[in-house]
């Protein structure tokens, strides 16, 4: 063996381990970030019982009270309102882009989808808190315009793109035969969409909608902007109120790091990380599930 | 009801779901531009930004923008290539690959304001960077790892198999295969994948707020890493909600514009070299 077979022998085994702790860099950051977030927010747990935080809806740092029920029901109800409107006009969108559209309206809508995606969600908020608010306070002839209602509305259509592309590829994937099938024994295509292809693209359409409502719970400059950022419960739609993400962001830079005030805003950030892995979870129990074996 | 009618209505209520959603984008952009279009001259594009008095630019939040963008496209293109090479040539399903799988899908749906909390008490605090250009542009790798390690996995995987058994048969090394052979075929799929993760990175502001910090350097064109680095779509965000200066409104108006700009363009040239793609 030469020279240059040992050394490009060499070279061969060294890229190997390069390329394989670039991969575990991944498995790191995940590690890194539970470990850090958690050390910093489960030390509100020191001065703050655990069932205040998460049932208590007094939310005054001045008086030392942290109760975060406020922002846990911000978040869980913006992301079901967004994903009630969001899902549905998804899906049929999805169902649009995939099976009905010709050729010439893909060609518009696919990148149109791109686009919806690579808005900043600040352009979003912006928008949001320039013409819905004060259509909003016009239209319900509320006083503030701030709200669920508002960060709902804005939200549905920020989960559009995610829940459109992974249930459109859904669709996409399932086999033509099936279809064809259908429409031979003499099913409309609305019989077929609805009967077959529907079905069998479900784990697909139901992981773009869980990644959907991911976004909505996990969405901080859109919402901060038009949620009103008051820390109270709301009492309708349009009243102020405020989500995790929002209140992390409003009063962060306020308080003083490592004090009680900032560790439960960590704890905050844990409660949404921990939703956000749980949602793969569920993802991925979703997709290893076959509607139909081919 | 009857199946035929029933699917007039569902074709109708299909179409109108298509046309709205691109008329709602329509409506969305022009309005933007509309507003913004005329607040972009030369002095708000390039000038210095002004606290108090109306009438002060974004050029330090524009040149910010796009020079923490390629610091951390670059960050995190490197370890993504060398992850996805990881996973689409040498990856055996052990415990190993399941949990670097798992980790890359939990990250991409990580809420940015978590990751942006995660690099202010890293990068910021725990390595003393301080609210800069450094810091923001770490915290905004996080980022763009799973999208870039995901779109590059899919280009190695589409380079069919034949072409590394050729490689192999001709006595090149697996290093040599991936380089010469794998790499360069592969090469299309993965520059989309940066330009989408690219358009996807310059509007993010949740996460650099905590990193980059709201505060521009006093010279223009700072680019030393540790000044701060405050962005476009973070300075949108802080007129609005804290600042000062009596034109916010015509301010925001003009970052809208001009992020809408940047993401028409970078998209109007992923789709000419995608569409170029699939020519060949």
């Amino acid at each position: 063996m030469n020279k240059y077979n040992v050394s490009r022998i060499r070279n061969n085994k060294l890229v190997y381990w390069l390329f394989i702790s670039a991969a575990s860099v991944l498995g790191l950051i995940i590690v890194a970030l539970l470990i850090f977030i958690s050390q910093q927010g489960l030390q509100t747990f020191r001065d703050v019982s655990p069932i205040e935080f998460f049932f208590s809806s007094n939310w005054n740092p001045d008086a030392n009270k942290f109760g975060a029920l406020i922002f846990i029901i911000g978040s869980l109800a913006v992301t079901v309102f967004s994903i009630l409107v969001g899902g549905p006009l998804g899906v049929l969108g999805a169902i649009f882009l995939a099976k009905l559209a010709p050729r010439w309206m893909r060609n518009i809508l696919q990148p149109a989808i791109n686009l919806y995606m690579a808005i900043p969600s600040v352009v979003y908020g912006f928008i949001g808190l320039t013409v819905i608010v004060p259509a909003v306070r016009n239209i319900f002839g509320v006083a503030s315009g701030f709200g669920i209602f508002t960060a709902s509305f804005i939200l549905a259509i920020m989960i559009l793109p995610t829940v459109i592309s992974i249930a459109a590829d859904a669709l996409t994937a399932v086999p033509q035969v099936l279809e064809e099938g259908s429409i031979a024994l003499g099913a409309t295509y609305w019989q077929t969409i609805w009967h077959i292809v529907l079905p069998t693209a479900l784990p697909g359409i139901i992981t773009g909608i869980v990644l959907g409502m991911a976004r909505a719970i996990g969405e901080t400059m859109a919402v901060q902007m038009v949620i009103g950022n008051t820390p109270q419960l709301a009492k309708s739609l349009f009243s102020p109120t405020s989500t995790l993400p929002s209140e992390i962001v409003v009063e962060m830079g306020n308080t003083p790091f490592g004090s009680v005030w900032g560790n439960s805003l960590f704890l905050m950030a844990l409660v949404l990380l921990i939703i956000s892995i749980f949602m793969i979870v569920i993802v991925r129990k979703i997709s290893s599930y076959k509607a139909v074996k081919i | 009801m009857n199946p035929k009618t029933m699917d007039k209505i569902a074709k109708i209520v299909l179409w109108a779901v298509g046309v709205f959603l691109i008329a709602l984008l329509i409506v969305f952009i022009g309005y933007m531009l509309y507003k913004g279009l005329p607040i972009l001259s030369l002095q708000f594009l390039f000038g210095m930004p002004s606290d108090i008095e109306a009438g002060g630019g974004v050029g330090p939040q524009l040149f910010n923008t796009f020079y923490i963008l390629f610091l951390s496209m670059g960050l995190s293109g490197i370890v993504a290539l060398g992850a996805a090479i990881y996973l689409s040539e040498y990856a055996k399903d052990t415990w190993l690959t399941r949990f670097i799988r798992l980790s890359t899908e939990s990250l991409a749906t990580v809420p940015s304001i978590v990751l942006g909390l995660f690099g202010m008490v890293v990068f910021v605090d725990y390595l003393g960077m301080g609210f800069s250009i450094l810091g923001g542009s770490l915290a905004l790798s996080l980022l763009n790892l799973p999208l870039l390690v995901r779109i590059t996995e899919q280009s190695l995987r589409a380079v069919p198999q034949t072409y590394r058994e050729a490689s192999l048969a001709l006595g090149a090394t697996k290093w040599q295969t991936i380089r010469k052979v794998v790499l360069p075929s592969a090469f299309g799929g993965i520059i989309t994948g940066i330009m989408l993760a690219g358009g996807r990175a310059i509007g993010e502001s949740a996460i650099l707020i905590f990193t980059a910090g709201t505060t521009v350097s006093r010279h223009m064109g700072d680019f030393d890493v540790f000044a701060a680095g405050e962005t476009l779509a973070v300075h949108l965000w802080y007129v609005m909600g804290i600042g000062l200066v009596p034109d916010r409104i015509d301010i925001a108006n003009g970052i809208g514009a001009l992020l809408i700009i940047i993401v028409l363009f970078i998209n109007l040239l992923l789709m000419a070299l995608q569409k170029k793609l699939k020519m060949v």
